[in-house]
């Protein structure tokens, strides 16, 4: 089952470069929530501060807090454990590139000790079915690099490597922006399908999709969470006048 | 009006070009592989007609004698390279791994990498001098262990530079990808990160091993030589290139014709078995692996 997610006064930094201000919301379990806003205003880094990624940058500073169901995860637990159960999609596909497409997907089971050939089999199989992905695959997989995918294939390769650790929560960083229109309607159909298990939050530069997918929809502008509510709203009455002209591509 | 691209007017003068060029850069390759071929065809010349059964097989006849072999030597030099291996290449490649994973622009990663350059630069009978004073003066003995380290301690520079290099070129959304998926950071660098440079951390390695194995001047010290059998570790040890001085700097013709033969053995042996690790390396390699 998926868990929500509570963000309190969440602020972060590069540096002296602050980015994030007091972002505060509440992201319901086993939903979908769409973040949008424009290029630079802070969505990557505010889903990399719910699996306290920012933090692996030398530079990246984080304050506030983060609950993901009843843990504080700057407080209660190592990160090591945080991004077991928040799996992530980065913006940009990053295989192993020395692995094949079967060793990637089982990567994070096998690398923290899970053994069992025929179950990672399954899962692997059964990840790679999730990510719409298996098809093009299945002849190959022990013998090509996960880098000898295309970009597209790529993303799903990385999708499919995060749902292999079964995760609670999924994090997705504009995980379509490389896919043609088949295979973004393939993993908007795997979201559907994944909110029963996941809480899901996605950023994504694509409106009707964030209409189509999520519950939820968060407007970012400049560091600062401008509005939060259900897509609905967001997308036919928004209640401030900067998500409006966003919207409406006025913005600007 | 339209502006135009500014042409050359004369399209032979642009083949005429492309021409010189291709042609100084073939020049150039055969510059670079010229003394190559000219020194592994007379080292062939030279030593071939020297090697038969007994080379491989005898240990070397006293002065006087005609015949003999340089078995010994070639056993002693692969004891003291798979010596100077099993503590150069974990070393180099862990002080690799500190420098690029670790260390980064840290005080004491900066010194490492002086020490190692510096290192780099030792002339190999200094190395050999000081692990005399170390190891050979306290125990009042040559042996093959302190040829091995001696030779160790020369690859250390080498395969650290160039681990720390290649780590350094995996991409940072490779390590991302790791942390992402929960893995600790220790296992996202030996599982993930060095395994995606492996292909250039072997090289480093492979040079290393090639440049300490026909190194003469550390051995001198330490392992001494040795016209006898011996696997004991602790004592003097034959060499290959030690046999091939000995017997270069004699006045004797047959022991002259051994030295070419025993140097066409250190050459291929190197060859031979740069090309064994690359191959059992290339043999997991994937179709498109970068
Ligand atoms: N590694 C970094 N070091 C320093 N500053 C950074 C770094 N990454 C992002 N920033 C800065 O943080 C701010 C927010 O960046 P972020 O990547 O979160 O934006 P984004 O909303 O995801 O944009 P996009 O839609 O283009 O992906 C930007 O001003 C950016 O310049
Ligand atoms: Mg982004």
């Amino acid at each position: 089952m998926g868990v929500g997610i509570t963000v309190k006064d969440l602020d972060a930094w590069y540096g002296t470069h602050q980015t994030l201000f007091k972002i505060s919301l509440d992201i319901p379990a086993n939903q979908a929530t769409a973040l949008i806003g424009p290029s630079g205003c802070g969505k990557s880094t505010f889903v990399r501060c719910l699996n306290r990624m920012h933090e692996t940058n030398a530079s990246g500073r984080v304050d506030g807090t983060v609950r993901i169901g009843a843990m504080d995860i700057y407080k209660d637990a190592a990160p090591v454990e945080i991004r077991r159960r928040v799996g992530m999609v980065f913006q940009r596909p990053n295989p192993f590139p020395t692995m094949s497409i079967y060793e990637n997907v089982a990567s994070g089971l096998k690398l923290n000790g899970f053994r069992n050939r025929r179950v990672l089999d399954e899962i692997v199989e059964r990840s790679l079915k999730h990510a719409a992905l298996w098809e093009e695959v299945k002849d190959d997989l022990r013998r090509k690099s996960g880098a000898s995918l295309s970009g597209g294939q790529q993303q799903r390769l990385c999708i499919a490597r995060a749902l292999a650790v079964d995760p609670e929560v999924l994090l997705m960083d504009e995980p379509a922006s490389a896919l043609d229109p088949v295979s973004t309607a393939k993993i908007e159909d795997l979201i559907f399908e994944l909110k029963s298990q996941y809480t899901i939050v996605i950023v994504t530069h694509n409106m009707q999709q964030a209409a189509r997918v999520a519950e939820r929809t968060g407007f970012f502008l400049s560091g600062k969470l401008v509005e939060f509510d259900v897509t609905h709203k967001i997308f036919t009455n928004p209640g401030d006048k900067r998500t409006e002209d966003y919207i409406t591509g006025r913005f600007g | 009006m339209e502006q135009q691209l500014p042409r050359s007017n004369n399209s032979t003068t642009r083949n005429l070009v492309d021409h010189v060029a291709t042609g100084l850069a073939v020049l150039s390759t055969i510059l670079v592989v010229t003394p190559l071929v000219a020194i592994f065809a007379y080292l062939l010349f030279k030593g071939a007609s020297s090697l038969n059964l007994a080379f491989f097989t005898q240990v070397p006849k006293p002065v006087g004698e005609v015949g003999g072999g340089m078995a010994n030597a070639i056993l002693g030099s692969g004891i003291i390279l798979a010596i100077a291996s099993l503590m150069g290449v974990p070393v180099g490649i862990a002080a690799g791994i500190y420098l690029a994973e670790f260390g980064r622009n840290t005080r004491f990663a900066n010194v490492v990498r002086f020490t190692a350059d510096v290192l780099n630069g030792v002339p190999s009978i200094v190395m050999g001098i000081a692990v005399y004073s170390l190891i050979v003066l306290p125990q009042k003995h040559f042996s093959a262990f302190s040829g091995g380290v001696a030779l160790g301690i020369m690859m250390i520079p080498t395969i650290t530079r160039t681990t720390e290099e290649m780590l350094v070129m995996v991409p940072n959304s490779v390590r991302e990808a790791a942390l992402g998926l929960g893995l600790p950071n220790w296992r996202s660098v030996l599982s993930i990160t060095l395994r995606t440079a492996s292909p250039g951390v072997i090289t480093g390695c492979m040079l290393a091993f090639a440049r300490v194995a026909g190194e003469t001047a550390p051995l001198l010290f330490t392992a001494f030589g040795n016209s006898f059998w011996s696997t004991n570790l602790n004592q003097p040890i034959a060499a290959l290139p030690l046999q091939i001085y000995i017997y270069a700097i004699s006045p004797y013709d047959d022991w002259h014709r051994l030295a070419w033969a025993g140097a066409l053995v250190l050459i291929l042996l190197i060859v031979v078995s740069v090309a064994l690790v690359r191959y059992v390396a290339s043999r997991g390699t994937l179709k498109g692996a970068a």
